[in-house]
């Protein structure tokens, strides 16, 4: 059962093959079987994830389900859920039972999904590669000397695993992206304001974004019809109609312009990938797509800005845990400044300390110019170079990630070594645009992700795109082994 | 850019964070190679470039005036570190 996609699941359930009961048992198990070693989920809820499957077996007798009632579901731990320990892989909120949902888990309860757990994560959202954990490392099922990615590391390896159909993730600078890359699976990051961000826990709010994490860029598609639209709760969610984004899965890509960036096939990406992304490419051509070469002149930038931009945004979004409200407090404070400082400094991870340090001393007086508003400069170049790119192409293409997932610990004494496996994805984010990652092949035993970039809301497009490739090829369909 | 050992104080108590002070040189190297690379945005001129705060440049959505939030108090409080009859505490501020 845990080898068919969620548009499979759907049609078993349907059709009154299996009920949501049995299945949510199957992956429930699958999940206590497998994830003491690779260690992808914070806490599992079975007891909830059996009513709600008791739940939605009671709406599909009745006729009145949706294709994703009674699928089972994994919310990374960023996502706030009403009675559920939601603790953003921090010790600061391993005591966190959240007191309401977010309005992406609302909306998945009321499609009638089940959740099966928390997923790991980097601390905050904040790493590329899951190790910024208090929970220990996740680890990658393609090779667990390896790493998953991040920072929506547990979502993407419990999906590779195949422990959960699919799973929400949220994307600051490429954390969905990314580790579905190096999990190879399907991860869409939307336009910046599609999904709401109400009760995600907030990073960097002017580039956080949650989006869908699956097999299948037509399961993607499924869950995102769910995950979006308006909510009068997040001040930045756009208030646009939701496309049906299944509906246009079937169209041709005959005549698509697809653009690819110089800048992305440059010195830093292993020349393995970069080969099997030219592959993909002559695939996407086949099918009739046009591929012209095109210019993304500040890439190069976009790390150095997103270093400003994103840790000053943290250093202000967390500054609301002083240990008084809720969260980790420090043992016998001598003082309030006492009980501030050591609620902080022991509740927070050396990552995170490092980028608050890093927000409050680019936003301290006499700094602000030199760092803020030159990394807001950038931005809007970034952004330009975009614009202009999509006046000749309608989507972008190139490699996710430089290279395939690398081994755990060896990159995290060095946070710049960290931070450059997000050239290619951070970009994105300080646009505001949307982008998807597809597997598109292995090197080494390990797998690749593909990255398409589109304008904004052309989700639609995007998983097009995908799906169209994915009739192609089967590389989102080969499982590692052991796993069975 | 080189941060000093006394910089790194300042900057942890305007960020209200304690830290080990055998840790503070591990600090000062991670800080200051990450505005290492945040200075490459040096090798850019910008005088004449609007800065972006905001990717959609959006504008603030109003709302009526109205209540619209519901007395939660109890529920909130559960799951605080200390309270007492309604109020959070904290250790004493005025003597």
């Amino acid at each position: 059962m845990h080898q068919h996609t969620l548009t499979e699941l759907s049609q078993l359930l349907q059709s009154k093959q299996l009920s949501s009961e049995e299945m949510t048992k199957t992956y429930l198990a699958r999940a206590e079987k497998f994830n003491p070693l690779l260690n992808c989920y914070i806490s599992l809820s079975p007891e909830r994830a059996l009513q709600q499957a008791r739940a939605a077996d009671k709406r599909i007798h009745q006729g009145n389900a949706g294709p994703l009632t009674g699928i089972p579901v994994t919310h990374k731990d960023i996502y706030c859920t009403d009675g559920l320990k939601t603790s953003c892989a921090s010790k600061m909120l391993d005591n966190f039972i959240a007191p309401y949902n977010a309005t992406v888990v609302e909306k998945l309860n009321d499609a009638g999904m089940v959740t099966l757990g928390k997923s790991n994560m980097d601390e905050f959202a904040m790493g590329s590669s899951n190790e910024n954990s208090y929970y220990g490392a996740v680890l990658n099922p393609w090779d667990t000397a390896r790493v998953p990615g991040g920072s929506s590391g547990g979502s993407a390896c419990a999906i590779a695993a195949r422990l959960t159909p699919v799973a929400t993730g949220t994307d600051t600078g490429g954390s969905i992206r990314q580790p579905a890359a190096l999990c190879g699976i399907t991860g869409l990051k939307p336009t910046y304001g599609r999904v709401s961000r109400y009760g995600m826990i907030a990073y960097a709010s002017s580039l956080d974004q949650g989006g869908p994490m699956a097999q299948t860029a037509e399961d993607a598609a499924l869950l995102l019809n769910a995950m979006a639209g308006f909510d009068k709760r997040d001040s930045t969610c756009v208030e646009l109609p939701v496309d049906d984004y299944t509906a246009s899965l079937n169209n041709s890509i005959q005549g698509l312009k697809i653009g690819l960036p110089k800048q992305y096939f440059g010195d830093a990406l292993d020349s393995n990938i970069g080969d099997l992304i030219h592959t993909a490419i002559k695939q996407l051509q086949q099918s009739g797509a046009i591929i012209h070469e095109i210019e993304l002149p500040n890439t190069h930038l976009s790390i150095p800005a997103y270093y400003v931009v994103a840790p000053a945004e943290c250093s202000s979004n967390l500054s609301r845990f002083d240990g008084v409200r809720f969260g980790y407090r420090c043992e016998d404070p001598k003082d309030l400044s006492d009980l501030y400082c050591r609620s902080r400094g022991e509740g927070f991870g050396k990552e995170l300390k490092n980028r608050i340090m890093i927000g409050t001393y680019v936003l301290s007086a006499g700094y602000y110019d030199a760092y803020y508003l030159k990394a807001q400069k950038i931005r809007r170049l970034i952004r330009d170079d975009f614009q202009q790119a999509f006046k000749e192409v309608e989507v972008i293409i190139g490699p996710t990630s430089p290279t395939t997932a690398f081994k755990l610990g060896e990159r995290t004494d060095d946070p710049v070594s960290m931070y450059l496996s997000d050239i290619y994805t951070v970009s994105v984010n300080l646009a505001g645009l949307p982008a998807i990652s597809v597997p598109a092949g292995f090197v080494a035993g390990l797998p690749v992700g593909m990255q398409i970039i589109g304008n904004y809301f052309s989700e639609s497009r995007l998983l097009n795109t995908a799906y169209q490739f994915q009739q192609k090829t089967d590389w989102h369909r080969t499982l590692p082994e052991g796993y069975n | 850019m080189s941060l000093e050992k006394t910089e790194i104080e300042k900057i942890a108590w305007l960020a209200r964070l304690a830290l080990d002070e055998d840790d503070i040189p591990g600090y000062a190297r991670d800080l200051s190679n990450i505005l290492g690379l945040v200075e490459q945005m040096n090798t850019i001129k910008t005088n004449d470039i609007e800065p972006l705060a905001h990717p959609m440049e959006i504008k603030a959505r109003l709302r009526p005036d109205e209540v619209t939030e519901t007395d939660q108090r109890e529920k909130f409080q559960n799951i605080a570190p200390h309270v007492d009859n309604g109020h959070y505490l904290v250790p004493r501020v005025i003597e």
